[in-house]
């Protein structure tokens, strides 16, 4: 049942696109009547969205947002795969680019080894960080939602004591900030539509192969996913749960590390009080819409970014642009909603076939709900 | 109150599990109605002798302890939220967006029609949130933490967009924040509050200190904090001495079983969800109405989160609930009575406790923990001695530090509802 043949059924590739796709129909469905209540022209709104989000300027600013978003969620989804909860990329990220950011500054190297050093910092901070809730889980058996929770809280507690001018940051105006980084520390931009994106982007852009490859064809990818669908089965086979749970925490920590830097090292140089929060969160938002597959991760990315710069427009119609943050809600809880359905539907129609495949009357679960359930979910 | 008992309480509540191995010496590690006051004894010596040590008034003055129950209430409130649910085995990762629901309606009834049905608006609020989720997670079969993500989601948005349609134009109001509010009425015990002020200036050893603790816990009290720490109680005894509270727990135990029994799961996790956004609801509308007079945004400030830790801390139980939520308020309000020195003070106090703990480990011959403990112990008082102040930004991650504290040291007698966060369908039991 497994293997190619499943994975090519048109069947389950029209199924696996109808979440999403009902998903963001019934929240721009939703949006229009919240906007009809409000008094509101929903076409109007959605018509200026499409047009503003699809100017030459706007792309580069959607590319450019989209990319710390596409790390984030890839972050969440290794730990998704493996049935592990990193709330905590939140924290990861900001600690990471904090010490990347003050690390960048302090020293001076010749270009390409200067950003290495920024990259391997942000990365082991963001691993380390990330590390404290594997060790938790593997030695005293806290669960990681909690433990991330709390460590993303206490992460932003040393950020904010980083940040202030008697460690590392220096007053600029109303700012605070840190020293900035040379320029031999700096990704240069990437010509696009007559702007410059971020030359970040490219490094996400391999993050997302090396995320394909590493699940999908190495030995590691396989004992992640099969740790995830079946910890029983997976002991059974001779995988190390355990190593697995803090190899694989240390690896979305450390991806989690590099979601700051297209920001860090493409735009501000510095980390100041105004560095971008709560990527972390978005990206547990987009890793469930792009369902943890590196391309459909990709989309939900951009989609997200989209949404984030088109919403300018709509306070110059005098509609509140926070619509926008209403309907990437709605988005998530509609699609995990509409993978439940798809989910149940399939297994259904598994179970159905089954059944018919045997030629038994029987009752419907008799084809053993078990391993049918778990395929339909792969 | 403070760590000793807190320490010592979620130490001696091993016993509630089942899977604890064989019951030894199940009178010895309970904590029953009996320690309660010796723990407070202990912990009222300790405040004392730290604040005639270090000249740390702050520590025990009435404005103080009025600061730290205002602040521990709603932590307190989103703590027994996520009791509530917990308790019927539904994750409640959502209780942050609830909040946020519960402030924005609240201070939005409350503009219009007075502060009491704003409080009541912002129940129903959080309320409407906890439907939300009951819908994901128990009709859909949502995973529970993703439903609380999208939820935290939801809630701030759903508050910035209604900000915008409706406080926008008002006098003060705008996209963040909403036109002041009046405020739900305060009481003062008469004759006792004044006594116990006028005690309190003398600093007496020990009088002084249970005075100025007391004195600010009855002094310019709301309403509404006496209302939510009668919730305490009131959550007890119907969780745990009520048929209603033993069929809720027996679905956050095993559904299936409560199933064969005729208990109706899918209606108990509804009403428990609702219950536990009322919770929440009311927390935001505490914060909006009562710890200030307008919606902010950003008004919760993570204490759903900060809410759930107290939870775990309290081991899913009211009274340990409580507890946590009081020592997290307490260390709150003292960041904003001459934050530093008192904080750094309070040092002293958590060593000193650190050090009667460890103590009574060795007596009970637990020689590991205890080290553990003691080791801390002469790093916390270490800690005191070579610094004079603690940055403020530490002591906010306080609570998130005593929960993962607490979590290492005591997670094997930590227990949770078996089956919470378990999806349960009906009629799937394996």
């Amino acid at each position: 049942m497994a293997g190619l043949t499943a994975r090519l059924d048109p069947w389950r590739i029209g199924l696996a696109l109808a979440a999403p796709l009902a998903a963001l129909v019934f929240s721009v469905a939703l949006m229009s009547v919240v906007l009809l209540i409000a008094g509101h022209s929903p076409a109007l709104a959605f018509g200026q969205m499409a047009d503003f989000g699809t100017q030459p300027g706007s792309v580069v600013q959607i590319l450019d947002k989209s990319a710390g978003y596409y790390l984030s969620a890839l972050a969440v989804a290794i730990g998704f795969r493996m049935n592990l909860f990193n709330i905590g990329v939140d924290g990861q990220y900001r600690m990471a680019a904090m010490c990347a950011a003050v690390v960048g500054a302090a020293v001076t190297l010749p270009p390409v080894l200067h950003v290495g050093l920024i990259i391997l910092v942000a990365v082991v901070v963001g691993a380390l960080w990330a590390g404290i809730a594997g060790v938790l889980k593997v030695t005293r058996g806290v669960s990681e939602v909690i433990s991330t929770i709390m460590l993303n809280f206490v992460g932003g507690s040393i950020v904010a004591w980083m940040l202030t001018p008697e460690v590392f940051a220096v007053l600029q105006g109303n700012n605070v900030t840190t020293r900035p980084i040379p320029a031999s520390g700096q990704v240069p931009g990437i010509p696009f539509l007559g702007g410059t994106v971020y030359g970040f982007i490219v490094i996400a852009a391999l993050v997302g192969v090396g995320y394909w490859f590493l699940l999908g064809y190495t030995r590691f990818g396989f004992d992640l996913r099969a740790t995830g669908l079946s910890e029983p089965a997976a002991v059974a086979s001779g995988v190390a749960v355990r190593r697995m749970v803090l190899s694989s925490m240390l690896l979305s920590g450390g991806v989690a590390g590099l979601v700051g830097l297209p920001q860090l090292l493409g735009a501000s140089y510095a980390y100041s009080l105004d560095f971008p929060a709560g990527i972390g969160f978005t990206g547990i938002a987009i890793a469930l819409l792009g369902r943890n597959h590196p391309i459909g991760v990709a989309l939900a990315s951009v989609l997200w970014g989209f949404l984030d710069v088109s919403n300018q427009i709509l306070d110059l119609n005098d509609i509140p642009k926070e619509i926008v943050t209403i309907m990437q809600g709605t988005i998530v809880l509609a699609v995990v909603i509409a993978y439940e359905v798809v989910r149940r539907v399939a297994v259904a129609q598994e179970r159905r076939r089954v059944a018919a495949r045997l030629g038994d009357d029987g009752p419907a679960g008799s084809g053993g709900p078990g391993p049918v359930e778990s395929a339909a979910v792969a | 109150m403070a760590q000793l008992g807190s320490l010592t309480e979620v130490s001696g509540t091993g016993t509630a599990g089942p899977a604890a191995g064989p019951a030894a010496t199940p009178a010895r590690r309970r904590v029953g109605w009996r320690t309660v006051p010796l723990v407070v004894f202990v912990t009222a010596v300790l405040l004392s002798v730290t604040r005639v040590i270090t000249g740390a008034n702050d520590l025990t003055s009435s404005g103080s302890a009025g600061a730290a129950l205002r602040l521990a209430v709603p932590i307190l409130l989103a703590g027994l939220a996520g009791l509530w649910a917990e308790r019927a085995g539904v994750v409640n990762i959502g209780l942050e967006g609830m909040m946020v629901l519960g402030t924005w309606s609240g201070a939005y009834v409350a503009l219009d029609h007075g502060p009491w049905a704003g409080v009541l608006a912002g129940i129903l609020g959080g309320a409407l949130g906890g439907l939300l989720h009951a819908v994901a997670t128990v009709t859909f079969g949502v995973d529970h933490i993703v439903s609380g993500v999208a939820l935290n989601l939801l809630g701030p948005g759903v508050a910035r967009f209604l900000s915008a349609l409706v406080f926008t134009g008002r006098q003060g109001g705008g996209v963040t924040q909403s036109p002041q509010v009046r405020q739900p009425p305060t009481f003062t015990v008469p004759g006792l509050s004044s006594g116990l002020l006028s005690l309190e200036k003398h600093h007496w050893f020990g009088v002084s200190d249970v005075a100025g603790i007391l004195g600010g816990l009855v002094t310019g009290t709301s309403w509404v904090t006496l209302m939510a720490l009668l919730l305490v109680p009131f959550s007890f005894v119907v969780l745990w001495w009520t048929p209603f509270g033993l069929r809720l727990r027996s679905c956050g135990e095993n559904p299936y079983a409560a199933e064969s029994l005729g208990v109706n799961v899918y209606l108990y996790k509804y009403l428990a969800v609702i219950c536990s956004g009322g919770f929440a609801g009311l927390a935001g509308a505490f914060l909006s109405l009562v710890a200030s007079n307008y919606y902010r945004e950003d008004q919760t400030g993570g204490r759903g989160f900060i809410g759930l830790a107290a939870m775990i801390f309290g081991n899913w139980r009211p009274g340990g609930l409580a507890a946590g939520a009081g020592l997290f308020g307490y260390a709150d309000a003292l960041q904003l009575r001459q934050g530093e020195t008192s904080v750094h003070a309070l040092l002293l106090g958590f060593g000193l406790a650190l050090v009667l703990f460890a103590g009574s480990l060795f007596a009970r011959r637990q020689r590991a923990v205890g080290g553990v403990a003691a080791v801390l112990a002469l790093g916390v008082l270490a800690l005191y001695q070579f610094t004079d102040t603690i940055p403020q930004q530490f002591t906010t991650a306080t609570p998130y530090v005593t929960t993962l504290l607490v979590l290492t040291l005591a997670s094997q007698r930590l227990r949770m509802p078996a089956a919470d966060g378990h999806v349960y369908r009906k009629g799937t039991a394996r």
